[in-house]
C-alpha cells in the first residue's frame, strides 16, 4: 500500500505559534482519519518563518535557494496540502501570500487543501471563504468545503460551546482524509524541464494552425 | 575554447561614490573595455540590446560595427538579440552587414527578452514570446540561407520574392547561439538547427543549468548533428578578482549589496554558494570556473560579466587585467582531458572551411536593377533565374551534420 504524502504549511510569525498548533490539530486528525479508512500517511511540516529569507530571495532573484526549493518540489509530488496562515489586516498573511506566488502554477491542479486560520477574534473567520478559498481555486487545487478558523478565544474558554474547535478540527479532516484517499497523483507537477511543445509541433503550427 | 566578456550595458550609480556616468561616458567607456578585452587576450566581446533606460545598448550592431573598427582579432557578438520583438528581416541585414565590415568576427546570441513593455512597444504580446521567438527565427534563418524568400506567418507582413542584402559573407551566415535562462524549449530550438546554446548560468543554481544543457545536448544528438558531447554550449559567469580573497571581497560588496539584479537580496556569500559568481583571488577564480565542465560537459565558450553595478570603467579594465593574467591557466586547464572530437566554437574560417572545403566561397554580384524593386527569380549573376532551392539549412559546421546533403533541419 502506497503512503500518502501531505505537506502541512504554517505561517505563523511567533515561536510557539497558535497558527502551528492549529495546523498540528489539523494534521493529527487527517492522520486518524487516514488511519481509520486504511490509509498510510507521512506528513512534512513546513514553516514559512524559517524560510522567510528564501521567500524574499526568491521573490527577487527568480530562483530558489536550495532549502526552499526543496519544499517547492514537494509540493509538486504531495497527495494533500494542509495550509494555515494567520489573518492579518482582513486577510492572510503577506509572507504566506509571498508563498503562494512561489508556486508552480501547476504544481497544486486538482489537489485536496485543508484551509486553516487564525485570528484575535470570530469576526475574521469569513477571510477563509473570501481570501484564501479564491487563491486555491485560482490554482484549481480543491480547498475543502469546512476551513477551520481559530480565535483567540478557541483556545480557551471563550470558544463555541456549541460546535468547539476540535469539532470543526474534526470535521475539516474528515473532509480532508477522504479527498486524499481518493486522489491519485499520476503526474508530478511543476517539472521546469519539461519539454511540452517540442521543435517540430511548435514549428508545425506555423503551416497548421 | 573562447573566453570574453559579455555586457548588458547598464548605466548605473556607483554605490561608493555616488556618481553616475552620463550616457556618453558609458558609450565611450564600452568600447575602451572592448578594445582591453583584445589587449588583455580575451577573445569574445558580446553586447546586450535593451530599450529603455537605464540602459544604453538598443543598437548594438552599430555599437560592436564600431568596436570591429577599433579591434582586430576579437569576436564580435549579442547577449541577447532580442529575436521576438525585431523585425527578423532587419536582423538578417543588420547581421550580414556587421558580418561584411568585421571580416566575418561576428556571431549573434538569440533571446526572447524579459523586459515586459518592450513588446507591446514594439507590437507584439509578450504572452506570445515563445511562438513569436520560433517563427521569427524561422524566417531569419531562411533569409540567410535562401537568396529569395517568400514568406507567410501568423506575425510578420508577408514577403513575396525578397532578398535580404547583402547576402551573408562569403554566403555563409553569421553561427547563431540560442539564450535561455529558463525555457528548455529554447535549448530544443538551438538543438533542433544545431545552433549553439549559451546558458546565462550567473543568475540560477548550477543544479538547473546542469539540467538545462543536458537536455539541449541530447535533443542536439536526437536531431541528428552529432554526439551529445559535441553540442555548442556557452556559459555565462560573473567574477571580481583581487590581490587575495580578502581584498576582492571588499572591494566587490558594496557593488553587489546594491546590483541592480540581486542586490539587497542574498549575502555575497550566499549568491556565491548558490550561483557561479566567483569573488576572490585568482585561485579561486580558476578553480571555480574549470569547475564549470564538471557539470556541463567540455564546452565551447566562457563569457564573464564584469562591467555592471556600476563599477567605475577604471576597476572594469583593472578586472580585464585579473582575467588576462588567468588566461592561460584557463586555457591549459580546460584543455587537459579534452576529448579529441569535442569541436571548437564555430567561427567564420571554420563555417567558410566546412561549406566550401578549399573551393572558393561564392561572392554573390547582383544583376542589373530590373526597376521593380521585387527579385522575382535569382537577383544575382551565379545563379539561373529561376527561384532557388534552399541549401545547406542544416546549420552546422562539424559532426555528421555538416557534410550531410539532404536538410534534417
Amino acid at each position: 500500500m502506497t503512503t500518502k504524502r501531505i505537506v502541512v504549511v504554517s505561517s505563523g510569525l511567533s515561536t510557539p505559534s497558535s497558527t502551528r498548533q492549529l495546523a498540528d490539530r489539523l494534521a493529527d486528525d487527517t492522520a486518524t482519519e487516514l488511519r481509520e479508512r486504511g490509509v498510510e500517511a507521512e506528513f512534512q511540516f513546513v514553516e514559512l518563518r524559517d524560510l522567510a529569507h528564501d521567500i524574499a530571495n526568491h521573490l527577487l532573484l527568480g530562483f530558489a535557494p536550495p532549502k526552499l526549493e526543496a519544499v517547492l518540489e514537494s509540493l509538486g509530488r504531495a497527495d494533500g496540502l494542509i495550509a494555515v496562515t494567520p489573518i492579518f489586516t482582513t486577510s492572510y498573511a503577506g509572507l504566506f501570500k509571498s508563498f503562494v506566488d512561489l508556486i508552480d502554477p501547476d504544481a497544486l491542479t486538482d489537489l485536496p487543501v485543508l484551509l486553516g486560520a487564525t485570528g484575535g477574534t470570530p469576526r475574521h473567520s469569513l477571510a477563509i471563504d473570501y481570501a484564501m478559498r479564491p487563491l486555491f481555486t485560482y490554482l484549481h487545487a480543491v480547498p475543502m468545503t469546512t476551513g477551520v478558523f481559530a480565535a483567540t478565544g478557541d483556545w480557551g474558554t471563550g470558544g463555541d460551546g456549541v460546535r468547539s474547535l476540535p469539532d470543526r478540527i474534526r470535521r475539516g479532516a474528515s473532509e480532508f482524509a477522504e479527498a486524499v484517499d481518493r486522489f491519485d497523483r499520476t503526474a508530478v507537477h511543476g517539472d521546469p524541464f519539461a519539454l511540452d511543445r517540442p521543435m517540430g509541433h511548435l514549428l508545425g503550427g506555423l503551416a497548421g494552425e | 575554447m573562447q573566453f570574453g566578456i559579455f555586457s548588458v550595458s547598464d548605466i548605473t550609480e556607483d554605490p561608493t561614490t555616488g556618481v553616475t556616468p552620463s550616457e556618453a561616458e558609458r558609450i565611450r567607456a564600452i568600447t575602451t573595455i572592448a578594445k582591453h578585452a583584445e589587449e588583455v587576450g580575451l577573445d569574445v566581446f558580446a553586447l546586450g540590446e535593451h530599450h529603455n533606460p537605464p540602459f544604453f545598448s538598443s543598437s548594438p550592431t552599430t555599437t560592436l560595427a564600431y568596436i570591429a573598427g577599433q579591434t582586430e582579432r576579437l569576436q564580435l557578438t549579442t547577449a541577447t538579440t532580442l529575436i521576438t520583438t525585431n523585425d527578423p528581416v532587419k536582423i538578417a541585414e543588420d547581421f550580414a552587414m556587421l558580418q561584411h565590415v568585421s571580416g566575418g568576427r561576428t556571431d549573434l546570441m538569440l533571446g526572447r527578452g524579459n523586459t515586459g513593455p518592450v513588446y507591446p512597444w514594439f507590437g507584439k504580446d509578450i504572452r506570445q514570446g515563445l511562438p513569436l521567438a520560433v517563427e521569427n527565427y524561422e524566417l531569419l534563418h531562411r533569409l540567410w540561407r535562401e537568396d529569395v524568400v517568400d514568406w507567410e506567418g501568423r506575425f510578420r507582413t508577408p514577403l513575396q520574392g525578397f532578398t535580404s542584402t547583402p547576402r551573408p559573407l562569403d554566403d555563409v551566415p553569421p553561427f547563431v547561439w540560442h539564450g535561455s535562462i529558463r525555457t528548455p524549449e529554447v535549448a530544443d530550438q538551438a538543438a533542433y538547427y544545431g545552433d549553439g546554446f549559451f546558458a546565462n548560468h550567473i543568475f540560477w543554481p548550477a543544479s538547473h543549468t546542469q539540467r538545462m544543457i543536458a537536455l539541449y545536448r541530447q535533443r542536439f544528438e536526437h536531431y541528428g548533428h552529432g554526439t551529445a558531447a559535441q553540442a555548442i554550449v556557452g556559459l555565462g559567469g560573473q567574477v571580481f578578482m583581487g590581490k587575495t580573497s580578502q581584498a576582492a571581497k571588499d572591494a566587490f560588496r558594496p557593488y553587489f549589496d546594491n546590483a541592480p539584479v540581486y542586490g539587497h537580496g542574498p549575502t555575497m556569500e550566499e549568491f556565491t554558494e548558490q550561483t557561479p559568481l566567483t569573488v576572490g583571488s585568482h585561485q579561486e577564480v580558476i578553480d571555480k570556473t574549470l569547475g564549470f565542465r564538471e557539470y556541463v560537459g567540455d564546452y565551447q565558450r566562457q563569457l564573464f560579466l564584469v562591467d555592471h553595478a556600476g563599477l567605475p570603467l577604471k576597476t572594469v579594465l583593472e578586472q580585464l587585467d585579473h582575467l588576462g593574467e588567468i588566461l592561460p591557466a584557463l586555457r591549459a586547464g580546460f584543455a587537459e582531458g579534452r576529448p579529441a572530437d569535442v569541436p571548437d566554437a564555430p567561427t567564420h574560417a571554420s563555417l567558410v572551411a566546412a561549406k566550401y572545403g578549399d573551393a572558393e566561397p561564392r561572392q554573390p554580384r547582383p544583376r542589373a536593377n530590373r526597376g521593380d524593386n521585387v527579385t522575382g527569380g535569382s537577383p544575382y549573376q551565379d545563379t539561373s533565374a529561376k527561384p532557388a532551392e534552399p541549401v545547406g539549412r542544416s546549420g552546422s559546421a562539424f559532426g555528421p551534420a555538416a557534410t550531410r546533403t539532404e536538410a534534417v533541419r
